[in-house]
This record gives C-alpha cells, sequence and structure tokens, in this order.
C-alpha cells in the first residue's frame, strides 16, 4: 500500500504540472518577464494554490502520531537562515530566470522528448553531482570541505 | 496554454498541493523534487526506493498529461543550447546548495510558513526575475 499511495503521490504532481501549465518554459518565462508584452499571472496562481492547499492541511497531518506507512514525520526543523540557503536559492534562480524550468517541471517534460529538454535534465544532474563532490554549501560555512554535519 | 490561464492554473495547483500533501500523509515526507532525485543519485540504505516510486508516479503522470493534454508539451525555450545547458547546471548545484527548489521550499516550505522556505523562496523568486529581465530586455536574448 505504501508503494501505491507514493507512486500515486508522484503521478498527482506531474498531473497538476501539466495542467497548471508549469511544465511549459515559456509559459514560466511569461510569468518572470513582468516587462514582457503580455504579462502571463498563471504562476502566481499555482504558487498560492498549490501552498494554499499544503498551508490549510499539512498542520491536521503532522497532529497524527505518524505518518500512514512510517514510524515517524521527515520534516525539516531548522530556522536558520545560513549563508548556503541564499546563495544556492540565488543561483537556483539564476538559472531558472535563464530557461524557465525547476527540478519538477524539467523532469515531468522529458516525455515530449525535446533535445533542449533533456539537456537541461543532464546539466541540472551534473549539478546536483557537482555539489555531492565540491560541498560548496560546507566551504561556505566551515571555509573548508568538510562536512559539518558529520 | 499561452496567455492566462486561470482555471487551469488554479486546478493544477490545488493538485501539486494535495500530492504534497499525499506524500507527507503516507510517508512524512517532503515532495521536493530537488532532493527527492538528488537522494536517488547518493543512495542511501532504506531510503532509495520511495524516491525511484515517487519518479516514477511523476514520469507515469507525465506521459497520460502528454496523451490527455497534449498542449502540455509544447514547450518553447528561447535561449541558446549553452544557456540552456549553464541554465540546467546552476539549477543542480544551486538547489543542492540551498536544500531546495520550487517544490520543496515554493510549496511544502511556505506552505508550513517555514522562515528558511520563506526566505530561499523571495531569494530563487527575485534572482528569476531579474535574470529573465537581463536577459530578456538588457541584453536582447542569451
Amino acid at each position: 500500500m505504501k508503494h501505491v499511495a507514493v507512486f500515486a503521490a508522484g503521478l498527482l504532481f506531474a498531473l497538476g504540472l501539466g495542467i497548471s501549465g508549469m511544465t511549459l518554459p515559456q509559459k514560466v518565462i511569461g510569468f518572470l518577464d513582468f516587462a514582457g508584452d503580455a504579462w502571463d499571472p498563471s504562476l502566481a496562481l499555482v504558487m498560492v494554490s498549490s501552498a494554499g492547499v499544503y498551508l490549510l492541511l499539512h498542520r491536521r497531518v503532522l497532529r497524527r502520531p505518524t505518518p500512514l506507512f512510517d514510524t515517524q514525520f521527515h520534516v525539516p526543523d531548522r530556522t536558520d537562515i545560513d549563508a548556503p540557503l541564499v546563495f544556492g536559492s540565488a543561483l537556483f534562480g539564476i538559472g531558472w530566470g535563464m530557461v524557465g524550468f525547476c527540478p519538477g517541471p524539467a523532469l515531468t517534460a522529458l516525455v515530449s522528448g525535446q533535445t533542449q529538454v533533456w539537456s537541461f535534465f543532464v546539466a541540472m544532474i551534473a549539478g546536483m553531482y557537482a555539489e555531492g563532490t565540491l560541498n560548496v554549501s560546507n566551504r561556505i560555512v566551515t571555509g573548508r570541505g568538510e562536512a559539518v554535519d558529520g | 496554454m499561452e496567455g492566462f490561464t486561470p482555471v487551469l492554473s488554479t486546478i493544477g495547483g490545488a493538485l501539486i498541493g494535495l500530492a504534497a500533501i499525499g506524500l507527507l500523509f503516507a510517508n512524512g515526507r517532503i515532495a521536493g523534487i530537488s532532493g527527492i532525485t538528488a537522494g536517488i543519485l547518493r543512495p542511501r540504505k532504506n531510503d532509495t526506493q520511495w524516491r525511484v516510486l515517487f519518479v516514477a508516479g511523476l514520469l507515469l503522470g507525465a506521459l497520460l498529461i502528454r496523451w490527455v493534454h497534449p498542449e502540455a508539451m509544447a514547450i518553447r525555450i528561447d535561449v541558446s543550447n549553452a544557456a540552456v545547458l549553464l541554465g540546467g547546471f546552476l539549477v543542480g548545484i544551486g538547489t543542492r546548495i540551498g536544500n531546495g527548489c520550487t517544490s520543496g521550499h515554493g510549496v511544502c516550505g511556505v506552505g508550513r510558513l517555514a522562515p528558511r522556505s520563506l526566505v530561499a523562496s523571495a531569494v530563487f523568486f527575485s534572482l528569476a526575475v531579474l535574470t529573465s529581465w537581463l536577459i530578456r530586455h538588457v541584453a536582447g536574448g542569451l
């Protein structure tokens, strides 16, 4: 049952991305580009609607002693605003603003079979590997490449 | 799908939110696509199977969308191939350094009113708007 539930969540997530229009970089850029000819506010509605549903329902879920198929919730509890958070999010924003793809839509759009989508995906995976190897976030915090949390 | 799509975008957004709530309810995880994907690249014991299942569901959902709503796959990218590669790399490394993307920080984190996610979302939205403006209105393309 657990497997079915997790699989179904992924499936529903992709349906939401596709129906909302977020698999289309031109539509994302249509929102990000406030100075464009025809500004498209659609992405704002996607964010308000998705985060709104989460806002309304997550407390009810987290009040339960455990999730349905696990012994504990895996929800981050950090509240510190550190340099890696800001620096990493800035790099992500630059890449997102360049092309119009963030990770979820890029993954979903792979089935379009378009070469540029696959190029973006391969480069994104390379970027993820790069951080796994370079450990930039810990270098920023400690000035060295060592893992802070072990 | 070109132009303002208020109804579809609101419904689609609600489905994204429900999917993320469903994952939290089922196995207590945050539906952050960059984190889920990166976890598959660096597998840890007993932490890989759910990620693969989620991504498999995502890809099947994508195939369904391509079938019933093909407009959602009519993708147009207005920058060069070099810019696509650089953008993809920045999205990959940036989401790992910053611990999340539009889904983990933007939907789940903002939805929980988590301070780190509110800051991250403000930063990546601002930089995305600024970058898009610089490329399309100042540089005249990339």
